[in-house]
This record gives C-alpha cells, structure tokens and sequence, in this order.
C-alpha cells in the first residue's frame, strides 16, 4: 500500500466494505466518504489507496471524485457553507446571502465551485437543491440545515464559527 | 486464442442454424436471426444506419444516440394475437417515440425505417449536438478523410451551425500514454475506447472524469494507456480524438494507397492493410479476419514497418573487394556468384534461411539446395513470450510454411552447420534474412568462409563481413503467401517496390540459374503452381482461392 | 370548510412528544404490522398491494404492483435486491426528507415488509449525501431495529433473513433514476443503463433482480399491508389511491408539506386554504405542479378534463388552474405530471424567463453527459438562456430553444432527457410572448 493509515481507520473502512458482499466496487463511495471525513479531502494518495484496497484502477476512483461535487481534490476552509441556489430558494433570496456570505467572509474566486476566504476560515459555495424548499432559503454550515436564512441569520452563522 | 473467441461479444456473427424471424426494413420483409440488433440487420440488406458508440465486437451502450430509427412492432388484437394484413404478414404498428437500433433486437414482425422523415430529423439533431462544441481542427486533424462525423455530417447533418454561444474547451493534445496522443475537445464522449480497454484487452485504465457537458476522457496520470493493443483504440475512434503518436501528421489519409496483406510481426499472421504512398509505408491498421485476429493488431506488429524506410538500407548488389563493398549490376553479382559457387563439392556449402520468408522463397531455397545438392539448411528460430489475446509465441510469422516446403527442421540443424563452419568443413554460406551470428558463429567464424552471401534488409555483422549482399525485400514489398501457428494459409501483396528492385522470389529464382539450374520461373504465378503442385497439402490451390482471408489447412496432414 | 389533511404517513410527524427512537415507534404500535406480515405468505402481499393500486411517489407513478409483478423468485437463481430511493433532489420536494428525519422507524417497517414480499435477503437505502444527518438517523435505527430482531437473521423467528444497509450518495441528482442509482451503488459512475435491455427487474444491481421504491412509496406498503387493500384502495380516487404528501414553496404566505387523499384536494384550495394564499398581496402567475421537470401551468389557462358524471357518462368539463385535482390522472390530463409532489409557486412579479433560466443551471449541472442529447443540449439551453436574461436576446432564440428542447426530450437514455425539455417546453409554450420580448427590450 502506498499510503499507510491508522488501523482504527482500517477498521472501519473493512466494516464498510463487509456491506458489499457481492462486490467490493460498491465500497467506493463510502470509502470516499471516509477518506474525506477524516483528511478534509481527497488526495492522490487517497485515491490511490482507496483503489488498491478495493482491486481497482486509480482512474476507476478519479471518475467518482471528480464526478461527484461533494468530493474535492483540495482542502477546504475549516467551516462549509452550502447555499441552494435553484428555483425556491433562488426565489427567496439565496443570491443575496450567497452575495452577503461573500462579504463578510471575504471568499472570492470561480464561483463555479468552492471559494475560500483568505484566512481560510470560510469556504462558501453553491449547490443544487438541497430538499427543503418550503423554508427557504436554505443554506448548509457543515452537516447542519439552516434555513428560512436572512441576511441578519446569515451574519449569526458566521458568528458561530469559531 | 484466437479469431473472434478473443472478443467479449460479436453482434455480428450468428451460427448459420440460428433460428430466423420476419422483419420489415423500409418496406421489404426480410428474414434475419432472431435477436440480431437492427443495425446488422439493415447492414445486410444494404442500408447503413450511421452510428458512433457501437461497435460489433463492444458492449452495447447506446450513448451516441446516432442510430435512432423509426421503429415498430405488430399491431396485437385483444387476445394478444399479431393483426394479418393484406400481404400475409404482420401489421405494424409505429412507435411515435424512436429506438436506437444498436439495442434493438429483431423479433418476429418488427419493422424498421431506417430513411424516414422522423429517423432523418433524429440524426440531424444529433449531429447538430456533437458539433456544437466540436474544435474546428479538420485542417489539422489526422482523421480527417476517415472521421465519422466528417462523414456523417455530410451525409446525414445539417449543414449549417445555429450555436452562436463559447464553445466548452478541454484539454488537446494530451499523453495518454507511449503511443497515443488524445485531444479532448475532439473526443464525443463515445467511450469505445473505454470498453475496448476494460473489456477486450483487460487493462481497465482508460475513463471519464467529471460531468455534463465537462466530460473527459482521460487516464490516471500514474497509469497510463501503454498496453500492447493501445493502438486499437485509435482504428475504433470514429473521430480524431485518439490518434497515433506514430503516424500523427505524416500524411493525409486520402493520399495513401492500401494494399491488403499480413503482419509478419509473429506467427499469429494479423491481417493488415498497408498505407502507402509512392513507394513510403506510412502506416498499417489491422484488417478484419474473423478466423484471424478479428478486428485487432498489437502494437509493436502495428509498427513493425519502420525498417522498410530506414536510411541503411542495402539498397543495390554489393560485392566486397577487400575490406570494402562495391555496388555492382544484379547482373554482374549474379554471374559472379555462379561463378564461385562452382568451385564448391556438395557438402561444403550450407543455407540458414529465415521462417521470415515466404512459402515461395523457402520452396526457391530448398530447390537451390537440392541444385547444389546442399545437406545442411535449416531456420533461425525465435520465440518470445507472447500473450493470452493475440501474440504468438513464435516470433517467426512463416515457422509452418518453412516446414511445410521441407525448408525448416525447426532449428535442428544449425549446430551442425555452425560446428561445419568453425571447424572449416563448410566453405560457403548463404544466409537469407537472417544475420548467421545469431546461430551462435563469430565474426572470426564467419571470415573464415570462402564464400558468404548475404540477403538482407538492412546492414549486420554478416552483410559487414560478406562477399557479396544483396538487397532483400521487407513483408510490404513483396507476393507471397505464409502459414500460420494455426495452419491458416494467407497472402502477402506488394504495397510497395523494394529499393533493390527484384523481389526475393526473384533473387532466389536467379541465383538458382546461376547455379546452374535448368528449371527457371518466369513468374510468380508460375512459382505458386509449382509449389501446390509438390506440396500436398496445397494441392488444388492457386492464388485467388486463397483470396484476401487465406485458407485452413489441415497442419496433422502434413 | 377547507379541505382536511389526512396523515397517515405524516401521522406522527412533527407531533409533539414524539421522538425518533425506536421505543417511541413501539409505544405507537410500531412493528405490529411486520408481526402480522411475516405471517403471510409473500405472494400474498404482493398481491395485497397490487389491489390497493398503490403508485410510485418518486415521480414517476408507475404501479408499485406492477412494479414487484416483474419479479418472480421461482424464476430466478440470483438474489432479489431491494433499494429505497431516498435520493430526494427533485426542486420542490422535501417530503421524504421529512420521513427520513423524523419518523425512520416507519420506512424501515415498511421497506421490511415490502423487502419480505419479494424474497429480498439484503437490501440498501441510497441516501442522498446532503442528508448526512439524515443517514445517521437510519443507521441508528436500524441498529435498533436489528437488536430488537426486527432485522437481521431469523426475524423474530420466522426464518426469513434480512439485512439492511445504508448507502450515502455524494451529490448527483442523476442517482434518483432507477438504474443510475444501479451503477452508483456498483461503485461506477452513475450513468443510467439503456432500456431494453437493462431492466433493473431482470437486470439490475450486479445484473440481478432488482427493485427500486421511493421512500413514501415504501411509507405506503406498510399501510397497505396495515388497513388491506380494500381500505387502502378506497382512499383518494380510483387509479389514484392512498395519499400524497404535497410540498409547496415560492410565493405562498405559508409554505410547507401536507398530506391529502389523492384527488381531494384542488391546486387552489392548497394554495389559498391551506397555504394561506399569494404573499405581499400578489397575484398567482405560474405553478410548477409536480417537481421542476413537471411542465409548469399558467394561472389564467383553461384546461379539458373529462370527467365521469353521477349518471356515470363521461363529460368533457372545461377548467381553471385552481380547480385541477391533484391527483396523477388529473394532472396528467392538463399536459403537465403530479411528479414528486413538489408544487412551486410563483407570482406576478416574477420574470419566467429568469425562473427557466434558474432551472436550466441545474439541469445543465445535473447531466451526467452519457448521450449526446442532453449532455450538448442542457448545457445549450442554459448557455441561451443565461445570455437572454443577460439582454443579448436575439429574435430567433425563443424558437431555437424550443427546438433544441424537442430535439431532447424523447431521444435520450433516460427520463433525465425529458426532465430538462420539459420545463422549457412548458415555459415557452405557457410565457411565450415573455421569451420573446426578451428579444426586443435588450
């Protein structure tokens, strides 16, 4: 293996694996997951280790990572701020917290993907719709559903980062 | 393995009992296996339903959507029985929605359109989708005159362009691996070369990163697409994505003349075409040979022709005065030739051919060694360790013709002729296509002749030391025909002329006249007749039986 | 009197008191109907279902009976699987994210039993990835359910095995169709398989029988199985039975979810009774009845339903927006689809073509790109809209639109190719004069 990991780590990921009796390909997914979990992000290295774990191609892992948006290849600030920007949300308001989430943390760049402010507290970025339409706008800190976010909300979320 | 036994599936080819249903193609009912796709079944009635991502020898997967056609199946009445119409046969009942043809499987009563209106709008559309991102790089493009969607498009697209929005780029030019070089932007994203890869050769190393329209096609950077078939991809890429690092802005496709022939790479005796142009091979692709190779070459066969350009090639007779060599008239070589050989008892002369040769250049040497009454003459053998898919492991494409012609004792002979060279007993050496050190002599060994002539393409240690050299022909620049591991007899045809002029069926012709012989060709044709006339198990064979797919022989009659 | 909800899949949801553990479900009656399941032969079941004429809430609405009828256990050497699709991504819908967090033990009792009627012995709940609390939330219950026995070997002593896992998406709305979600779950890249031949009955997850159920849908059986089919089926309409739980959001003063009788309810006693009307005093405009894909309806169109009179006859009636049923039948009838349920509102003040616009990014970056339709064309549409609301409208955009949009929907692997033609199709074909004037007010 090229990488090495922590058997705690091993552990879990063997577990994971034991739920795909038919194939270990199908232990991709989650095994990405937990790389990301626990790393921040994916790197070559997990790519690599994750494949040879598995019995695969390292290009059979970089089709998932670079397919699925929820996987990145880079390191992220230490706080996620998801914002829903299709119709619903978009209808509420999601542009201007998007805009005012920009502000006050300072993150700029392609908007296309995550942005990260400069003392990479703060990463923002857009996502598609997140089901939670009927309290809109909703915007996602971490794991945690906000919604019905205002501008002023907004502000108190950024608060709560340390 | 091999033939078509190498592929994952073969749409193409059903066993002659297959059971038939009716199918109407534009009209006409047709009787077809039953479960055939329908892009067989209307390439057998002579209508081509145009398509990318399918290919016979590949999982179906239906992504181009380039072959969606009309489609319909029997009007049933209430108890689920097919409505008879006038003319005895089904009545159908057309599908609003259209069906892509390469899934589609022929059952009893379907029927198909392959020209209608609805099937033209679909093809149009799709054309004007896999254009609109499209690079303009036909003029830089090597497959420009062979690109589907040059071809398509002409026949089937638009016309003109309705996208006046950015054009999304991705990567060009990009090291897919040693032989490959892959432009992105050209790719349509067909993924032929990705099932050929995971499928066909088992090297699952090719794949597609990132989504929508920001698909690309791409390998590892750590491990990339170098396996020995990786050429293959670029023949299946019906556009100008993956192209061959080889062959990459030599020349322009519609310039090159294809001559059909074999690879002499191994014994496996891959089927090709040769493209050539004024006397320069330029490339060779594999031709289809489902009893063969299939659809498939490797790549070190693909570019086994390279020898034939070499600047070092003996291109005239030499004849070596001193430590020199002097190019003289065939005529004068010959005569010279004639000349010593006759100084020579039987026994003190030997022949080391090659199993590179042909059936009609080994049935040549043997009849100089009976001629000259000559004991000891054998083949070099070679062997490598060749592969599961469609390497031989022969290295010798013609082991089975030399020994068919009683040329080649596989190998057996040679200690005896190095030993009678080393210890003086053999005075006179004719080595054809081969370099005799490769059978273990020295230099020293071989100065020791009083006569060596050498037959070879290009310079080695025996040309260096030999009395006489004479430009011998590579696999493209001559007739012939050659076994294979299989026992399948195959023809060689001349895409281009040898720099020396004389074919190697002629030099071994001549050089017999000038050993005295009486019996003399004056023809190839006449070569070949002669050969099936001695050999039994070409008997009754001439050259247009053996056609463009070769013939099997029965190699346990031998 | 304003129509009433009937919660029977949202019965204990967002009660007061009521906790997500599995004692709290027990002390509801929670698993009763697994103990009287698991006494039934399976075929019976199955075929219980088929009788309540129960259709899918993912979207689609295709007969859950039917559905199951495609696999017949004899028939086949290789394991049945069994997926939930908690994949829930389709604009406009949050209902299973509300099952999901707030009421997991009544999935997992009806993705059991639906698991048991159909001889599954390991079954996978693919949850999307942005619901990570949520798959928290079932694998703890399911931990609870299998120390409990209700999963896992010999279900409380019947011998029927069945394990349970969940799988976690990572953000593709590409891996709510049936056989995308296939190859997601096979580790692949979630490109949906072309059918024929690839069936996920006959083909499905590792090229075995496969069913794939929606999480209400999956919430049903259970209730199916619970009252029997003949209760169920007299709930809602014929054809159209049981509930639906609606989710609507935009330009309402009160959005939200609600679950009503199929057909009970009409789209304007939701918006005005129950969702309190358009806000800031505005006027209805447009809704989008059944998720994004759903073709949306223009408030002032009239639409032709046939309708079954007293006496029995069929009658052609002509009617307004507001008065369509929500049901699949009805909305089917006015050109448009109930869909996931998701019904978003927009109102007067609000520019179609800037809301298309919206709705075509996120299809251009939903397309996983396999075929050439809608990996070109979504991407098409969205690069024309984008330059429409940005004032560099031409005059023959409005019809190329619809032309690419046609020359999409219909022509593509999967439903994906529809979903993202629809909208556009329904939008000019509704605000037709909107796309246009786009073009002159540069």
């Amino acid at each position: 293996m090229s990488a090495q990991v922590d058997p705690e780590f091993e552990k879990q990921v063997d577990e994971v694996i034991s739920h795909y009796p038919a194939s270990k390909r199908s232990a991709s997914l989650p095994l990405l997951h937990l790389w990301q979990e626990k790393y921040g992000y994916v790197s070559e290295e997990g790519i690599h280790w994750i494949a040879e774990k598995l019995g695969l191609q390292p290009v059979n892992i970089l089709e998932l990572v670079t397919f699925y948006p929820m996987f990145r290849q880079k390191p992220i600030g230490r706080h996620h701020i998801r914002v829903c920007r299709t119709l619903s949300c978009s209808l509420n308001g999601a542009y201007d917290v998007f805009e005012h989430f920009k502000k006050i943390t300072g993150a700029t760049g392609d908007e296309h993907g995550p942005i990260t402010s400069p003392d990479g507290k703060f990463t923002v970025e857009f996502v598609e719709c997140l089901a939670s339409c009927g309290t809109a706008p909703v915007v996602m800190l971490g794991d945690e559903l906000h919604e019905k976010v205002t501008i002023k909300s907004a502000e108190q979320i950024i608060q709560s980062c340390h | 393995m091999s033939g078509h036994s190498i592929n994952p599936c073969n749409h193409d080819i059903f066993p002659p009992e297959a059971p038939l249903v009716n199918v109407q193609v534009d009209g006409e009912w047709v009787q077809v296996p039953k479960g055939m796709n329908l892009i067989e079944v209307a390439r057998r009635h002579g209508k081509f339903i145009p398509h990318y991502c399918y290919h016979p020898k590949l999982q179906v997967v239906g992504n181009c959507r380039m072959c969606l056609i009309e489609m319909g199946t029997p009007k049933m009445s209430p108890e689920r029985k097919p409505i008879i119409g006038a003319d005895g046969k089904p009545e159908i009942n057309w599908m609003p929605r259209p069906q892509i043809a390469c899934a589609s499987q022929a059952s009893e009563g379907l029927g198909i359109r392959t020209d209608s209106p609805l099937t033209q709008e679909c093809r149009k559309a799709v054309m004007e989708f896999l254009l609109i991102n499209h690079p303009l790089d036909c003029p830089i493009c090597d497959q420009a005159g062979e690109c589907k969607l040059q071809e398509f498009s002409s026949e089937y697209g638009t016309g003109t362009s309705r996208f006046v929005e950015q054009k999304v780029h991705k990567p060009k030019h990009q090291d897919l691996g040693a032989r490959i070089v892959l432009d992105d932007e050209r790719c349509i994203l067909c993924s032929r070369c990705v099932r050929f890869a995971r499928d066909v050769v088992k090297d699952d190393v090719l794949g597609f990163v990132n989504r929508g329209s920001y698909n690309t096609l791409t390998s590892h950077p750590d491990k990339k697409f170098d396996n020995d078939y990786s050429l293959n991809t670029v023949d299946i890429c019906p556009v100008g994505a993956l192209t061959s690092k080889d062959f990459r802005f030599k020349m322009r496709v519609w310039f090159l003349k294809e001559t059909e022939t074999i690879c002499t790479g191994c014994a496996t005796g891959c089927n090709v075409t040769v493209g050539s142009r004024e006397d320069v091979v330029y490339r060779l692709t594999p031709r289809g040979n489902e009893e063969v190779n299939s659809d498939w070459m490797c790549d070190f066969g693909r570019l086994d022709f390279h020898d034939l350009g070499d600047s070092r090639r003996i291109s005239q007779p030499q004849s070596r005065a001193g430590a020199e060599h002097f190019s003289v008239p065939w005529q004068d070589v010959f005569l010279q030739i004639g000349q010593r050989l006759a100084g020579f008892k039987p026994g003190e002369v030997a022949l080391i051919g090659s199993a590179r040769m042909t059936n009609e250049e080994l049935y040549l040497f043997k009849k100089l060694a009976e001629d000259l009454k000559i004991e000891l003459f054998d083949i070099i053998p070679r062997e490598w360790p060749g592969d599961s898919f469609l390497k031989s492991k022969d290295k010798n494409p013609n082991s089975a013709g030399a020994k068919l012609v009683k040329f080649s004792s596989g190998g057996s002979v040679l200690p005896k002729i190095k030993e009678g060279i080393e210890s003086g007993r053999i005075r006179g050496l004719i080595s054809f296509h081969e370099d005799a050190t490769a059978i273990g002599l020295s230099r020293a060994a071989l100065e020791k002749l009083s006569l060596l002539i050498a037959a070879s393409i290009l310079p080695n240690d025996t040309t260096t030391v030999s009395h006489f050299i004479l430009p011998s022909g590579g696999f493209a620049e001559k007739r012939g025909s050659m076994v294979n591991a299989k026992g399948r007899l195959q023809r060689l045809h001349k895409a281009v002329n040898p720099p020396g002029s004389m074919e190697d069926w002629e030099i071994i012709n001549s050089l017999r006249k000038a050993a005295g012989s009486q019996q003399n060709f004056s023809s190839f044709e006449e070569v070949f007749k002669s050969l099936s006339a001695d050999v039994p198990l070409l008997a009754g064979l001439n050259l247009g039986k053996i056609g463009d797919k070769g013939v099997q022989l029965d190699l346990s009659k031998a | 009197m304003p129509v009433q909800e009937r919660r029977i899949i949202l019965k204990h949801i967002d009660q007061p008191g009521y906790t997500i553990d599995i004692d709290c479900y027990l002390k509801h009656g929670g698993y009763e109907t697994l103990k009287k399941a698991l006494k039934l032969p399976p075929a019976q079941i199955k075929d219980e279902v088929k009788k309540s004429q129960l259709r899918g809430r993912g979207g689609a609405g295709f007969s859950c009976g039917m559905k199951w009828g495609f696999i017949d256990p004899s028939k086949t050497q290789k394991p049945i699987y069994l997926i939930c699709n908690a994949d829930e991504s389709d604009p406009g819908t949050f209902k299973d994210r509300q099952i999901i967090h707030k009421d997991p033990h009544q999935l997992l009792e009806g993705m059991i039993i639906s698991c048991f009627a159909n001889s599954v012995k390991l079954a996978y709940i693919y949850i999307r990835g942005e619901f990570p609390i949520g798959a928290r939330i079932l694998e703890k219950a399911l931990a609870e359910a299998r120390a409990k026995n209700f999963l896992g070997k010999n279900i409380l002593g019947s011998g029927y095995d069945l394990e349970i896992y969940v799988h976690r998406g990572a953000g593709a709305y590409i891996c709510g169709e049936e056989t995308g979600l296939i190859e997601s779950l096979e580790g692949k890249r979630p490109y949906p398989r072309i059918k024929p031949p690839y069936f996920p009955a006959v083909l499905g997850l590792y090229m075995a029988p496969t069913i794939v159920n929606n999480v209400e849908t999956l919430c049903n059986v259970l209730h199916v199985v619970e009252m029997g089919s003949e209760a169920f089926a007299k709930i809602g309409r014929p054809n159209n039975t049981g509930t639906r739980i609606l989710c609507v959001s935009g330009d309402v003063n009160k959005p939200g979810y609600h679950e009503f009788e199929c057909g009970v309810i009409t789209m304007g006693e939701l918006i005005n009774d129950i969702c309190g009307g358009i806000r800031n005093g505005n006027k209805l405009k447009a809704v989008i009845p059944g998720g994004s894909s759903a073709k949306v309806l223009r408030a002032e169109s009239k639409f032709k339903m046939k309708q079954k009179g007293p006496d029995g006859n069929m009658t052609e009636k002509e009617i307004g927006l507001l008065d369509i049923p929500l049901d699949f039948d009805s909305l089917a009838a006015v050109g448009s689809m109930a869909g996931s349920g998701g019904i978003i509102v927009m109102d007067h003040t609000r520019d179609m073509v800037e809301s298309m616009a919206n709705l075509s990014e996120f299809y251009a970056h939903e397309s996983c790109g396999q075929c050439t339709p809608c990996r070109e064309g979504s991407l098409w549409m969205k690069k024309i809209l984008t330059r429409m609301t940005h004032g560099k409208a031409r005059k023959e955009d409005t019809a190329l639109l619809k032309n690419v949009a046609d020359n999409i929907a219909g022509r593509t692997i999967c439903a994906f190719g529809e979903a993202c033609a629809w909208p556009v199709q329904g939008f000019i074909a509704n605000f037709k004069e909107e796309f246009e004037a786009k073009a002159t007010k540069r």
